[in-house]
């Protein structure tokens, strides 16, 4: 296998990045997905949101084929992913990917992490590539770190770091896997920051998180999941402000207040009675709700 | 206050009988026989220059050279074994299978003596290269599971994040699994490292030379020679001075990692 594919050209009269359709994924009989129609334009912020097992990371992570979907089609900046003439890699390596676990490379120090794949995979020279890291260590606010090693770091540096590593790639479009739902409370206000300012720039985001003052700021759209479906989805003040589903609202109810759990099965939002939202619910969802 | 001094006690109690048994073994041993048997001190001087120029070298080179060869048997069967494709998993299985499971005697036997008829096969190097290739088949069977485990034990989300910036799965695996799974695997591989240092005792039986003699085949003869023990007492010892400063060394470096990390 070859590290440098000829990578294929995107179209910049393309304004989808991406394009899913009828996208089914199984694992053994359990049905993840269950056929979910969607897309992302180029510049727009998504977050997906809804109760854990709803298929919203199964969805994100088809998009780069870290899971491989049972049906359907997934196309990126018009290129069908799923065909086999596709050079994936050579897809991947403009999609940035930023995962619950940060998955930062332990044996390497930070500026290692984040020129490897620049070097093996776009084919920059080293000097090229450490200008590109730097570059990006400073946008995520941690350009002293660069010869750490990822342990020496807290959780909020290392997501950073992991930030700042896809977009050394340069890439086109970000993918977050619920990029602060590992961190202690006190440090997802700086990974957020940092993604804030990367939406402020115009960078292509697929956000799954549980992060609704996030979402209700950030995003140009939300989409919510339950179930393996795309329950609703539109701008975030319909959304997350005046849902008009109720396993949506039951959803919203329970994230804004942990203590509201209704004493039937938790995930079952649908056939739980919907619960009207506590008056006042213009007030911005807040940011310690991730309890999933 | 009680209990502490009743551990206090217990642990009298232990060195007493440490120093019983030891007073015990003194004065019970036949001192002059044992010393006429195993440390005839002229017998030990006629050994040297010999046992360390000759055999120990030749102990050291053969390990070194059964060390690599096994890593590299090691690491192309542990991702056979690892692989997708079906048949090469099922080969690196009977590779790993049948080189484990035979005693290493056997398979130096069969490569020495066996294979040239079967098969016509020379190995290079006539029976010290034959031994050391049985040698290095053993060695790489049990690196094999030893680096499979090790690969295994690198955490998913590693190879995930690899793909995800781009890396083909052998960039991945060059870069950023192996690395991480040696890492893990240094105490393991270690021990086969002393392992083969012992087994290349068994080298003998695919026959030796004046200058091919290992430690234990060179002692073992003086020790007939001289119908006295005295020789093997001395490799003995040659041993230890090669393994434990070894073993330590590695204990060392992995300590100074893990303050590194």
């Amino acid at each position: 296998m070859t590290d440098q594919p000829a990578a294929p050209t995107a179209d910049p009269a393309i304004e989808v990045a991406i394009e899913v359709v009828g996208l089914r994924k199984s694992f053994g009989d359990h049905e993840v997905l269950c056929g979910i129609d969607f897309r992302i334009d180029t510049g727009e912020v998504v977050c997906v949101i809804g109760p854990s097992g709803s298929g919203k990371s199964t969805l994100l992570r088809c998009v780069n084929l870290l899971e491989q979907p049972t049906a359907g089609a997934v196309t990126i900046e018009g290129i069908d992913v799923l065909d086999p003439e596709t050079d994936i890699d050579a897809v991947r390596a403009r999609i940035g990917m930023v995962f619950q676990s940060f998955n930062l490379f332990p044996h390497l120090s930070v500026l290692r992490n984040l020129t490897i794949a620049q070097q093996r995979v776009k084919r920059r020279s080293k000097d090229e590539a450490i200008a590109v890291a730097r570059k990006n260590l400073e946008r995520v606010g941690l350009a002293e770190k660069e010869s750490a090693y990822p342990a020496h770091l807290s959780g909020g540096q290392q997501q950073r770091v992991a930030i700042a590593r896809a977009l050394s790639m340069d890439p086109d479009l970000m993918l977050f896997d619920e990029p602060t739902s590992a961190l202690d409370p006190e440090l997802v206000g700086e990974v957020l920051a940092v993604m804030r300012g990367l939406a402020a720039e115009g960078m292509t985001m697929m956000v799954v998180t549980h992060e609704m003052a996030f979402a209700r700021e950030v995003a140009d759209r939300v989409v919510f999941m339950d179930g393996g479906r795309i329950v609703e989805q539109g701008a975030p003040g319909d959304v997350l402000g005046k849902p008009s589903h109720p396993r949506t609202r039951e959803f919203l109810a329970r994230v804004l207040d942990p203590t509201h759990v209704p004493a039937s099965n938790p995930l079952d939002g649908a056939d739980a009675e919907a619960a009207p939202r506590s008056s006042g619910d213009q007030s911005p969802p807040r940011a310690d709700g991730h309890g999933h | 206050m009680r209990r502490s001094t009743r551990q206090r006690l217990v642990r009298l109690g232990f060195y007493a009988l440490f120093v019983a048994v030891v007073v015990l073994v003194a004065v019970s041993a036949d001192w002059e026989r044992l010393q006429r048997s195993f440390f005839r001190l002229d017998i030990a001087g006629e050994q040297f220059p010999d046992i360390v120029v000759i055999a120990a070298k030749n102990t050291v080179v053969y390990t070194a050279i059964a060390f690599v060869g096994g890593l590299v048997f090691g690491l192309v069967f542990a991702v056979m074994k690892l692989s997708p494709i079906a048949p090469y998993r099922w080969l690196a299985t009977v590779y790993i299978e049948v080189f484990r499971g035979l005693p290493a005697l056997l398979t130096i036997f069969a490569i020495a003596f066996i294979l040239p008829i079967a098969l016509g096969v020379r190995v290079p190097g006539g029976a010290v290269g034959a031994g050391v290739l049985g040698l290095v088949l053993v060695a790489g069977a049990y690196m094999a599971e030893t680096i499979r485990a090790g690969i295994q034990a690198v955490p998913k989300g590693q190879v995930e994040a690899a793909r995800s910036l781009g890396m083909s799965p052998s960039r991945t695996m060059v870069s950023i699994v192996l690395p991480q799974a040696f890492r893990l695997i240094i105490p393991p591989l270690t021990n086969e490292f002393v392992l083969l240092i012992k087994d290349t005792s068994l080298l003998y039986i695919a026959g030796t030379s004046v200058t091919t003699k290992e430690l234990t085949t060179f002692a073992r003869g003086e020790a007939s020679t001289s119908s006295n023990a005295t020789p093997l007492l001395v490799a003995g010892v040659l041993y230890l001075l090669i393994t434990v400063p070894l073993t330590r060394l590695v204990a060392w470096l992995e300590r100074r990692q893990a303050r590194a990390r």
